[in-house]
Order: structure tokens, then sequence, then C-alpha cells
């Protein structure tokens, strides 16, 4: 059966409607549907989404199989309500020539839980020193658009020039990891009340905002595109928001866990809340909320970072960065922004669907949920509360801050070109 | 009191007198021919150091011994943070050997702290320094020395520092001895400076109980005590301060400025000194530099804790006792 109807479903958060899914693509969005020949799914008031996209996802594969796979990071990216997401290049081997790339996209277009958009490297090994072959890798089979050293700023300047220069050629975009490497030896958390008594090496705000000044100038100068990744200060998105008022074309991501979490909780010393860049204050968090929600930043990015449970299971300075996000981004995202009253579901569908895949320019992803688009969906039962349970995640990995906190919201279905692949909660 | 001691935070103002008492009646056992009470007899403390530390180890072992405890050394020189399953590991082979109490030394801050709430062993742990972040034995020894020396041995019994102006000179940002300090003087009633160029200044000590300044000078004639702390030679590398004699114009501690503290004021240094950088040895040798005071309260200190948290509440010395687990 190749036909799908979703009855009574909120688009977007709008009044109840139908929608009739008929093989890759929807046919009719209406109420009062005819359901002869199509398999029903009972919306029930719940939120209808476009399918999510992820610009920032850490899929390990290859070299790291047993933080998570492709395929195991896909089944949890469609846990999640997404349909697309962007794998970061800090692989082994990295990301940073067409072999790898194609092996990722070609993993991902296998298993078929969602599609993968591998992101190459800018430096070659990540190293910082010379520009890996861009062009190659936007040629290859698997079309790589946007680029990034995440986990690595660009810290040299003319290297950043020319790539931001460089990908102009074929309408690509750096992703900027902004950490200013002197200004971050030795940082473990947020530089300010709290690392000063726990004794924990301090990761200044400045480190990320002296990075993105000088970044969207050089966008600026050189007229390209610049993307800033986690962006994680209240000064952050003052630079980004005048750098936008002048008419530079930047954009940034928010994480799930920057909108919600403080460094106050470092204090507990549990490195399931080590990530980079840190956990910062309620000061930073109240103004990322509200630059997410005036669109000064564009995006919510999950910067989902697996890691086995032996590397977080230790003292504080011996483990590793990152939090798993795939699983939780939109209950996270419901429960800061819009149960606050500061996005609207629309807001939502924007901010994690059309302008992430605006920004990779993932075709066929981001699209009206309206007839002739791709039949990428996502059902959300935003009525939902429960508290998370690590235990029942897909990703291969268990970090998350959020085991046994109550969240709002949850994901019931995903719909991946016409096909489900979650169905009442479970993968399908 | 605490199951365990972490942070000299942990303290409240009635623990922390209460240490400094026991500590008291504990000073008298060195006094003795026989240096040794059956306190902890069949108690094994296990003293866990990742971190070298001869001094520190020294003394816990010294005060565990007194108390008659079965005492294990482990060093993991080298192994440190490596790997971090060297800790979990480790703690839980120590818990199945059946580890009464174990003292542990980290260079990473928070280290005690985890193997103390992560669920990886039940006995008491007492943190004997961790990274930047706490020594509370050794705020302890420190507030001991200063009661003993401003109100007396015997006078002191049952007081507090209320009132007192302590100052410490020196690398703050990185000296977990300052931190300890802070809160625990802080705790006990009395006024804490911090002397220190800014760049050697936590961004977020504004929190701090305490007050901070950038002129020792100005800070000398209101000083009861004044304690230097270690500055590592390698600061100098990573541009803390210009050169190592322009920190010592500024910020060392000569003849002259120790002129200018009032008489009954005392110089203390946790040790080891770098002598002509940051404390001359015309200091250092002086009556009024209570370093070698300092070491010898420290396993007073240390016994007292370790009774406190593993002997029970009575008495020291009138009643001892070997308690059941």
């Amino acid at each position: 059966m190749s036909k799908i109807l979703i009855r009574g479903a909120r688009v977007l958060g709008g009044e109840p409607q139908d929608v009739l899914i008929d093989g890759e693509f929807i046919e009719a969005v209406g109420t009062g549907l005819s359901a002869e020949g199509a398999e029903v799914v009972e919306a029930d008031g719940k939120i209808l989404l476009p399918g999510l996209v992820d610009l920032h996802t850490h899929l390990r594969e290859p070299g790291r199989e047993d933080s998570e796979t492709v395929l195991t990071g896909t089944r949890a990216a469609a846990s999640g309500g997404y349909t697309a997401v962007f794998a970061m290049a800090n692989t082994f081997p990295v990301a940073d020539t067409a072999g790898v790339v194609e092996q990722v996209y070609r993993l991902g277009k296998e298993h078929g839980y969602c599609d993968v958009q591998p992101i190459g490297a800018v430096t070659v090994g990540l190293e910082g020193k010379k520009l890996a072959e861009l062009g190659a890798m936007h040629e290859s089979a698997a079309g790589v658009t946007v680029f990034s050293d995440d986990g690595k700023c660009v810290d040299d300047a003319v290297i950043m020039r020319r790539a931001l220069e460089y990908v102009k050629a074929f309408g690509g975009v750096v992703a900027q990891h902004a950490q200013e490497p002197r200004l971050t030896e030795g940082a473990q958390m947020n530089e300010g009340v709290v690392s000063a008594e726990l004794g924990l090496g301090g990761w200044p705000a400045v480190a990320e905002e002296s990075i993105i000044a000088r970044d969207v100038l050089l966008a600026e100068h050189v007229g390209s595109r610049v993307h800033i990744c986690h962006l994680s200060t209240a000064g952050s998105v003052e630079i980004v928001r005048w750098a936008k008022s002048r008419g530079i074309d930047v954009t940034a991501e928010v994480t799930p866990h920057h909108l919600l979490l403080t460094d106050e909780m470092v204090r507990s010393y549990n490195p399931v809340y080590k990530v980079n860049p840190p956990l910062r204050t309620e000061r930073d968090v109240l103004a990322l909320r509200e630059a997410l929600a005036d669109g000064t930043i564009d995006i919510v990015a999950t910067d989902h970072a697996p890691h086995p449970h032996e590397d977080k299971d230790c003292e504080w300075a011996a483990a590793a960065m990152g939090m798993v996000g795939l699983e939780t981004a939109l209950s996270v995202v419901q429960r800061t922004m819009v149960d606050t009253g500061l996005l609207t579901w629309a807001d939502v569908a924007d901010r994690m669907s059309f302008a992430p895949a605006r920004i990779g320019s993932a075709a066929g992803h981001g699209r009206p949920v309206s007839a002739g688009e791709p039949a990428n969906l996502t059902l959300v039962d935003s009525a939902y509360r429960g508290e998370v349970d690590p235990a029942g995640f897909a990703s291969r990995s268990r970090n998350t801050p959020y085991e046994g906190r109550e969240l709002p919201g949850r994901v019931t279905h995903t719909f991946l070109r016409g096909r489900a692949t979650l169905v009442d909660g479970k993968l399908a | 009191m605490k199951r365990h001691l972490i942070s000299a935070a942990d303290l409240t103002r009635d623990d922390a007198v209460l240490i400094l008492d026991t500590a008291e009646e504990m000073a008298r056992v060195a006094d003795r021919p026989i240096k040794k009470l059956p306190t902890l007899r069949g108690r094994t403390v296990c003293n866990l150091f990742f971190e070298d530390s001869t001094r520190t180890r020294i003394s816990f072992e010294a005060a565990e011994k007194r108390l008659s405890a079965d005492v294990i050394n482990f060093a993991a020189k080298g192994s440190s943070v490596s790997k971090g399953e060297s800790l979990k590991d480790t703690a839980q082979t120590l818990e199945a050997m059946g580890v009464d109490a174990v003292v542990i030394r980290h260079s990473a801050s928070g280290a005690p702290y985890r193997l103390a709430t992560s669920g990886w062993i039940d006995a008491p742990v007492i943190n004997a320094g961790d990274g930047t972040h706490q020594h509370p034995t050794q705020a302890l020894l420190d507030a001991f020395t200063m009661r003993r020396r401003l109100i007396g041995p015997d006078a002191g019994l049952g007081q507090d520092l209320a009132g007192r102006r302590i100052t410490l000179v020196g690398d703050v940002l990185h000296s977990r001895v300052a931190r300890s300090n802070v809160d625990l003087l802080h705790t006990l009633g009395a006024e804490v400076t911090l002397v220190a160029p800014p760049t050697l200044v936590p961004v977020g000590v504004e929190n701090w109980p305490c007050e901070v300044s950038y002129d020792l000078d100005a800070v000398l004639p209101k000083s009861d005590a004044v304690m230097m702390l270690r500055v590592q030679r390698e600061r100098m590398n990573a541009a803390f301060f210009p050169t190592e004699r322009e920190y010592s114009r500024r910020y060392g501690l000569d003849g002259e400025r120790m002129a200018r503290m009032p008489g009954h004021a005392l110089v203390m240094h946790p040790g080891p000194m770098v002598r002509g950088m940051e404390i001359t040895a015309e200091v250092a040798d002086s009556d009024r530099c209570t370093v070698v005071e300092q070491v010898a309260n420290g396993v007073s200190i240390r016994m007292a804790v370790l009774y406190l948290l593993l002997g029970g509440n009575e008495p020291a010395l009138t009643h001892p006792r070997t308690e059941e687990k």
C-alpha cells in the first residue's frame, strides 16, 4: 500500500487537517480527505512538521563504530523526527576526501532511515594547515556543500579566508567551530564563577566571540557566507546580530542543551555535562533563547556527540566532550521555546527543518507541507510528558544529560519520502 | 559532619572547630614517649596518590599509623589521567579488598568528589588535594596553626578565628590551598584578602567570600597572618607575569615587607618554598614563619579528621576505642 492518510494533524501547529501521501510525495492537504485505499494514521491533534534536518551530527563511522554507526545514528535520527542529518567530518579517517564522504553518503542511502549528507573537512586531517579537496568532495556522489573542521577551529585567519573564498565557486558554506585555541588551552568548562570555585580550567566566552567576530568580518570582506556552529554565549549573539544588521551573510546554530542547561550542572563533576563549547550561564541561555526566537540564531542543531560509557564514567578531566541529542532535541526545544511562548510550531518548523535545509542545500528537505512536495514528515505528540530513559535510545551511546528528567513531547511518526521510519514511537 | 571530606566548604563552623579541638588532643600524643592511639586498630586506610606528593602522603601515613590503622599506599605515578578508567577500577579493587577509608590525591579537580558520589565505592573519602580545586586538610592545619599562634593552644579550644585578618599572596588561580583556605577561614569568621597579580586571580573570584587586592604593601599592615602561596616556575612561560624578578619585587615577601606587618603577625607557607622568589631566606627562617609548625600540625589535623570520620564522635583520649564496622 503506497498511500497513507494522516488524519487530523495540526500542520505546523495550525488547525487539524488531513495529509494524503501517495508514494514519495504529498498528494493532498485538506479536510475530510478520503481514506480509500490508504493506510490511516490517526493523528488526533498531533503536530505535523516537515521532517527535521540536523545540520550538525556526529555519526562516528568510519573509525569509532563503538560509539555510533551510520545505521545506529540514523535510527536515532528517525526516532527524533529527523529525515536528514549532516554528518560531521571528524571521523577516522577524517572525511577530507571524496572517497570517505561517498562512503558515509552510501551507508546512509543503504540503511534508509534518514538521508545522510556528509560534511567535508575544511583542511586535511582537520589540522588547519592545508585546504582539503573541497571541490572534489562537492563533485563526488555525496555532493558536499557544507565544510567544517568541527571539533577544531579553523584558527588560521588566512586558511579561513581562503576556504570562504574557495567554496563560493560551488555555493558551499564553511561551518566554523569558533574556539580560539590559545585562549582555551586546558579548558574544561565555562570560565566564570563556577569554574573559579571548582578549580576547572576555564573556556572563556571571548574565545568563541573573538573568532566569530573575525569570521563575520572575513565573510564580509570576501563576500562569502559563513555558518557559526553551536553558538553558546550572549556576546556571540550580539556579534551575529550586528553582522546581520550590516548585511553580512552569516547564519548560526544553537544546540538544544545550550538552550536548557547551565554551567551550574558541572558542580556535580559528572562528565555527562562535559561538552564543547561548554554549558554557559543562565544569562547566556536566556540570550540564546531570545536570539533563536527573533531569528538572530537561524537554527537548532543537535551536535549529537555519542561516546561509549567508559569515556564518561570517569573523572571530569579524563572524560570525552559531547552529549547525544538527536532523540531529545525536539522535546528540549518544546520545553525551552514552545512551552515558554517564544516560538510557535511553525517557527519550530523553520528553525529545525526549513532553515537548516536551506543553509545546507539539502534537496528535498525542509519543504512546505503541501501537495506535490516530498513526503518527509514528522508527527509529534506535544501533549506527552515523560521521563527520558536512555535505555530506549536507538543511538549506540547513552551519554544524555536528561536521564530521568521529565521532558515534554514525543515524536510518534517519521516519514522519509513517504515511507514510515518511525511508527507509534517504534522504528520501522 | 558529612561522611566524606571533599571540600573545606563541606564543613560548618562547628565541624571545623570540633576538628581543631580534636587536633589539639591529637597533638598531645606527639608529646608522649609512645606516639600511638589504638583508635583505628583493625581499620585499613588506603592512601591513593595519583599525583606525587611525598609531604602530604607521609603526613597522612604518620596520622594513620599513630591511630593504629593498617595503611596501604598506592602510588599511581604516570597513570593518573592518561586513562580515566584507572580511578574507577582502582577504587573498586580497593573496595573489594575491604578498605575502610580512602585518602585520595589526584591531578584532576573533582576526582575525589566523583569517587565519593559515583557509587564506585562505599568507604569514606578524604581529599588530599585535587587539581586546582581543594585541599581541605591543608586549610584545617593552616587554621589550626593560626589559632594556636594567635590565641593559644588551650585558650583556643572552642574558638574560631572571628575578626582575624588573613592575607593569601601569590598564585591563587592554580591554588587548591587558596580555595580551601578562603572557604574555611570565612566559615571560621576571619576576613580574608587575596593578593596577586590580576593574571593569577581566577575570573569569577568576585563570588568568593573575600577581598582581592593587587597591592601587597597596602594589605600587610592590616594582616594577622600572611600566607605565601607557591608559584610554579612554569607559570612564567605562560606569561602570567613578565619575569621572576618583577614578581618578586611586587609580590615577594622580604624582611623589609615583613617589618610592615604587625608585631604579632605570622608568616605562613604551605611548602615547598621557592626561596628568593616568593619569600626570602631571611623571612623563611625567621621565628614568625610557621612552615615547620604547619608540617607538625598537619599530622594532628589528619589524625583528627580520620578519627572523626572513622573512629566516632567520642573524645579521642579519654575513651579510645575501636568501633565495629
